[in-house]
């Protein structure tokens, strides 16, 4: 059960020929594929496509009266191989994820996908996670395209656009039998607009079918002498197709005046960027109708020569939009100008940063600093000599104001007890070498932990730190690696090779019963049963299975103690091979969403329950804030108090806590202070609790009484 | 040539039926910025606008800051072409779920004073690294006010996060309801209502704040940004004049030390009386009049010149220092009467709900000794081997239940050991420390009256348990070394007073031991 639920919003994908289609960018793509009559679907979620994967999840039933197959994959690799099913049947296939750490892992099966080609349209739905909100290295998909010669479609971000570009994918995947990509970026991805859908399309040929009535080709088969053919043929047949596709069926487009003297070229997903510029320089109406000509590149690979140069034609100067490094397209079309023996002057990234997200103030200062050179005549008096507004506002000290928000451990999480405990062991066995993976758990790098030295992919925590194993070393490395990435790569590539390879290092797997950065989606150990999918396949169990012979499994992080002792047991032991933790409690996001209208249910339905909540008593703490630097947790914060004697704020917990434990246990672990108390309320009593609680009172009540009317009471105190 | 190009494509604005409305919100995540800006779509859809709202989830949203945005335009039958995401100084209406939050968006150009209407809630979301200091590492929200009012066409206010949890709904319940009170958009209110009502859940609590939040703003709209725009809390209640009760004759005891705290001089009386209360509170009134006689030797070297500084101080941290955090003192404290109140209604206990509330603590030899008498205490410190056995006994986490009879009984009775306290280990620990500190501080005023009163001040940096209250020790421990290498010069106060922050903005005193050094080359630099 993945974070957020889409079950109101797949009702749109049954929306038919005609009617008006509103919602998230995801959910449009999602809509396109069954018009597009899509045989099946899979791929590995991750921002900017996790929404794609749960909306599929969650519209199984809609996919099943269409006879679409539908897999969450086990990795991007296994998302890509899954579109093996389009090379030998007309079969319309679709895999997801995220790119380019998504791209790089698919990019074996990729591979052997493009040098054989597809006979059913293949289209690959990449979430490029670029710029601002990104999570990881910034790198471009286009290299892949351009390493395979894949095809790759890059649409302007609203939803008619990125509606036709999936039907114009898998149309030019079957013209040129080459797999398509198609690159949304992270806010196409949640942009939400309106289109007209077409009603939904049974595959002509489902999956099934084709089981019934096999085929086989040796020529679509990656082994010599095939190979040697393929290669020959991605230039000789489908790169022609291709350009041929694109060019007759116009999936580039051209806007503005035909006999400007200059012209900008643009990835599609920079279009509306482009045109806002446009508009804030007086060059462009609020419909984008402007004065500059402008040449979209919906399909960013491969390029059309002649179609570039008709552009060109006649032009002083054309400006490349390209976002990403290094700037391939710009290289192509300089390439073609010059072997063409044009004399349009090619500019972009003189104008534009190298390297960097193409925000709005960069867009604005390059295409200004472009017009300002090459066409200083079309740009409004206020624009070259601009009157300027005063000095505006001096923000220098506010720089040094505001903190940096970075995310963190939400709250009640089940991994700050585990970092907490680190960091515990770490102050009694000194500094070790910490590999990260890639998850929530990453966020220990940051403070207050600050653990972690690497993060190399997802799943290959542990096997970062496989060159930390001497038998001359007196410390042994830690290394994490989550549940998501255990089973998405690291069994092999991580536990599997430690233990081949006699790894003497400490293992921690963070076991949370999801796949939680990326939105909660279950995967093979997750606890709760799904209806569609094999779950509660315990790590421990596979752990055994690997070989691995030292293994420890704390089923509640929170206990911040155990978990402490265990690590210091792995780090000190004499056994040797690797030594695996398994640290397993729920995702708290989950847990909450899972719990909560149960809980509230059974409040209201008059059963006992107990609700649990955090304090602190703000007499007794100090205000040395050591709990917050085992914690972190948004709910645990500082506030003042109203006494001119104390100095520093005190910790305080707000009504968001859920009574996870964490401050009492660390409190305890790292013997810090007595503040916090841990209040149950007890709802629905009953009798006896009603009658224990009654004489309790009575009794304390009256020892109070005693001790109180014997002292001076101070009405404030 | 300038005129042919410019009249050709009005600028984006220049018609009211063409101009784009960008509007950004800014927020952490876990606020639900999202339902707000969804709820900001369907009024623009509700008001026959076309709008389109982005966002970036993934990871950016577990508790980091966020940002999602929108634009709007009059339906005029073509699409416009709407930008993804908000441009420096292209900002309409800037939403700030978080004052921090206001503050990035003006650093990062999002406000700006020709156009932008700044509305903020001021409540603060401490961020970790301001979390973190062992002193106060709170950013200042003054500055984002004060930089907001000179950076925004209008700046709309107050708390809205406390709007919101008064409801029992979510803050973005009352932003919209302030965005809705500021007029900024051309819609109108029952838009706003039909939105929140069209979501379906918790709509009876988001209308009521939504309303109060419409209220306040159209308050503040009207006044013209008044003095409760900016939110701040309302003066502190100076409640020295609060009641005492109790037993006639620890009243009259009491009243004779009331006599003294009038008779000091004017500056001191509010912080003397403040501490001579707390000193009481922790002990007794014997121990009140130890506080006072303590203070009245700050008194006797200090003058109206210099504003008595010296002996607010002395009142100030002797109060604290006297009144060090013992067992004795945390199971009294817990066993109150007034704790329990305080804690049911911080927890929200209603009538009718049952209460368990269990206590952490983790006793050590250390603690156990300072609870016994001096010589008892003393003979098992200086055995080591004896303490280490005892220590395996002692120390471990004990989770107390203290709504239990057990558990309360038990920590009752710590409570009780107050009456001995003078004659346990910890008070001559805590004793000893106080004088010399107090004493040097004093000493030290003769001469230079600053330093004097900077050493009394580094009793701030004591505080915590256990290690902590260790680690807090050697800090000012550290601190006050630095005396030697200062002496006589002018600026030792001042070095003092650098030492005591650098010891306070991090857990080891990596920054004091850096301070620290330079201090050890001042001497040689001089030379």
């Amino acid at each position: 059960m993945a974070e957020r639920s889409f079950a109101k919003e797949v009702e749109k994908l049954r929306l038919g020929a005609g009617q008006e289609f509103a919602g998230e960018g995801i959910l449009a793509i999602t809509k396109a594929l069954l018009q597009c009559g899509v045989g099946y679907v899979g791929g590995y979620q991750g921002a900017p496509i996790s929404h794609l994967m749960d909306v599929l999840a969650d519209a199984q039933d809609i996919l099943g009266e269409l006879g679409v197959h539908f897999e969450a994959s086990a990795s991007e690799a296994t998302a890509t191989a899954m579109l093996a099913a389009s090379v030998h049947y007309p079969i319309r296939g679709a895999a997801t994820f995220k790119s380019t750490v998504g791209t790089n892992v698919a990019s074996d099966a990729l591979a052997n996908l493009a040098s054989g080609g597809v006979t059913g349209g293949a289209l690959i739905i990449v979430g490029e996670d670029y710029g601002e909100g990104s999570s990881i290295m910034q790198e471009r998909s286009h290299a892949f395209a351009m390493k395979s010669q894949v095809w790759l479609l890059d649409p302007r971000p609203n939803l008619p656009s990125i509606v036709k570009a999936v039907e114009d994918g898998f149309e030019l995947s079957e013209a040129s039998n080459t797999p398509v990509m198609l690159q949304v970026r992270i806010r196409c991805c949640h942009v939400h607009g309106h289109f007209i859908a077409k009603d939904n399309k049974r595959p002509p040929m489902s999956v099934a079918d084709a089981l019934s009535a096999p085929r086989r080709d040796t020529g679509r088969i990656v082994l010599p002498p095939a190979s040697f053919l393929h290669e020959k043929e991605k230039v000789t047949k489908r790169w022609p197709a291709a350009v041929d596709f694109i060019k007759s069926r116009k999936i580039n487009e051209v806007f503005g005046p035909d006999n400007g003297s200059i012209g900008i070229v643009m990835q599609g997903g920079m279009y509306n960027s482009v045109v806002r510029a446009l508009q804030r320089l007086g060059l462009a109406d609020t419909y984008g109708d402007t004065d500059v000509a402008l040449y979209v590149l919906n399909a960013v690979y491969p390029l059309v020569d002649d179609e570039f140069l008709s552009f060109c034609e006649g032009k002083q100067a054309v400006l490349v939009v390209e976002e990403g490094q290094p700037n391939y397209i710009e290289q192509a079309f300089a390439a073609m100008l010059h072997k063409a023996e044009r004399g349009t002057k090619l500019v972009g990234k003189e104008h534009l940063p190298m390297a960097g997200e193409y925000t709005g103030q960069v867009m604005l200062d390059g295409i200004g600093s472009f017009l300002r050179a090459y066409a200083p005549h079309l740009l409004p008096g206020e624009v070259r000599a601009p009157n300027k507004l005063g000095e505006g506002v001096d923000t220098a000290d506010l720089i040094n104001v505001v903190p940096g928000r970075p995310p963190g451990f939400c709250i009640g999480c089940p991994e700050r007890p585990i970092f907490a405990a680190t960091k515990l062991v770490e102050q009694e066995l000194g500094k070790h070498h910490i590999a990260s993976d890639i998850g929530c758990h990453l966020f220990s790098i940051m403070p207050p932990f600050e653990l972690g030295a690497t993060t190399m992919g997802y799943g290959l925590g542990p096997a970062s730190a496989s060159a930390f194993n001497s038998p001359e070393a007196k410390r042994r490395s830690i290394s994490f690696v989550g549940d998501g990435g255990f089973w998405h790569n690291g069994l092999t590539s991580s536990i599997g090779n430690a233990v081949f390879n006699k790894n003497d290092g400490v293992i921690v797997i963070v076991d949370n019963f999801y796949s939680a950065a990326t939105g909660g989606q279950d995967i093979l150990s997750s606890r709760a049963s799904n209806r569609t999918k094999s779950t509660k396949h315990p790590i421990t169990e596979a752990m055994k299975g690997m070989g691995v012979k030292w293994l420890r499994h704390i089923d509640r992080t929170y206990d911040v103690g155990q978990m402490r002792d265990t690590l210091r047991e792995a780090l000190t032991t004499e056994e040797k091979g690797p030594k695996v933790i398994v640290a397993s409690s729920e995702c708290m996001l989950n847990r909450q969403r899972r719990e909560r209208p149960l809980v509230d249910k059974a409040v209201k339905g008059g059963e006992r329950v107990v609700k649990p909540k955090f304090g602190v008593d703000e007499d007794v703490c100090t205000g040395d804030h050591a709990c917050m630097r085992l914690s972190g947790c948004p709910s645990l914060s500082v506030k003042s108090l109203d006494d001119p004697l104390r100095d520093d704020p005190v910790a305080s917990i707000d009504q968001n806590c859920v009574g996870c434990g964490n401050c009492g246990e660390v409190a305890d672990a790292a013997v810090l202070c007595p503040s916090f108390y841990r209040a149950d309320v007890v709802h629905n009593p009953s009798r006896w609790d009603r009658f224990l609680e009654s004489a309790r009172r009575a009794v304390i009540g009256r020892l109070q009484r005693r001790r109180e009317s014997r002292r001076l009471m101070f009405a404030d105190a | 040539m300038l005129e042919q190009a410019s009249p050709l494509r009005p600028k984006p604005g220049a018609s009211d039926d063409e101009r784009v409305i960008k509007l950004a919100v800014l927020a952490v995540g876990g606020q639900g910025g999202g339902v707000l800006a969804d709820w900001i779509t369907d009024v623009a859809e509700r008001s026959g606008y076309i709008a389109q709202s982005t966002s970036v989830a993934g990871v950016a949203q577990r508790t980091g800051a966020t940002i999602y945005y929108i634009e709007m335009a009059r339906d005029t039958g073509r699409l416009p072409v709407f930008a993804l995401s908000p441009s420096q100084g292209d900002v309409d209406i800037l939403i700030a779920a978080e004052l921090m939050e206001a503050g990035r968006a003006i650093i990062r150009g999002f406000v700006t004073p020709e156009r932008t209407t700044l509305i903020a809630s001021s409540h603060r979301i401490a961020a970790v690294s301001e979390k973190i200091e062992p002193g106060d590492g709170r950013a200042s929200s003054e500055k984002v006010h004060a930089t907001a009012e000179v950076a925004a066409k209008r700046f709309i206010a107050f708390d809205m996060e406390k709007i919101a949890a008064e409801h029992g709904t979510m803050i973005s319940a009352s932003l919209l309801g302030a965005l809705a009170g500021s007029d900024a958009l051309p819609f109108p209110r029952e838009n706003y209502e039909q939105a929140i009502g069209a979501g379906g859940r918790g709509v009876k609590a988001s209308l009521a704040a939504f309303g109060a939040a419409y209220d306040r703003a159209r308050g503040i709209a009207v006044a013209t940004a008044g003095d409760n725009a900016s939110g701040k809390p309302a003066a502190p209640d100076t409640s020295s004049t609060a009641k005492v009760s109790g037993p006639e004759t620890l009243l009259k005891g009491w009243q004779e030390l009331a006599t003294r705290i009038a008779a000091l001089p004017k500056p001191v009386r509010d912080m003397a009386e403040r501490g001579l209360k707390k000193v009481v509170d922790y002990q007794d009134i014997a121990y009140g009049g130890e506080y006072l006689d303590r203070l009245d030797k700050a008194i006797a070297l200090d003058s109206a010149e210099r504003g008595h500084a010296l002996s607010v101080a002395s009142a100030k941290h002797l109060a604290n220092a006297m009144c060090y955090d013992d067992m004795i003192r945390v199971a009294d404290l817990k066993t109150r009467s007034t704790r329990d109140r305080r804690v049911r209604k911080e927890v929200g206990v209603r009538e009718g709900l049952v209460l368990q509330v269990t206590e952490y603590f983790h006793p050590r030899i250390e603690e156990f000794c300072g609870t016994l008498p001096v010589a008892i205490g003393s003979y098992i410190e200086s055995r080591p081997k004896l303490a280490a056995f005892l220590d395996r006994r002692i120390n471990r986490g004990r989770h107390i239940r203290t709504d239990s009879f057990t558990g309360f009984a038990m920590l009752w009775f710590i409570g009780g050991l107050r009456r001995w306290r003078g004659r346990l280990l910890r008070h001559k620990v805590e004793v000893e420390h106080l004088e010399r500190w107090y004493g040097l501080a004093l000493a030290h005023a003769r001469e230079n009256y600053a330093l004097g009163l900077e050493i009394l001040n580094c009793r701030r940096l004591i505080k915590g348990y256990s290690d902590t209250h260790a680690r807090a020790q050697s800090k000012f421990d550290r601190v006050l070394s630095a005396l030697a290498l200062l002496e006589g010069r002018e600026d030792a106060a001042d070095w003092i007073r650098r030492l005591r922050e650098a010891a306070l903005k991090d857990e080891k005193g990596d920054m004091l031991d850096g301070a620290l050094k330079t201090v050890a080359t001042l001497n040689d630099a001089a030379r």
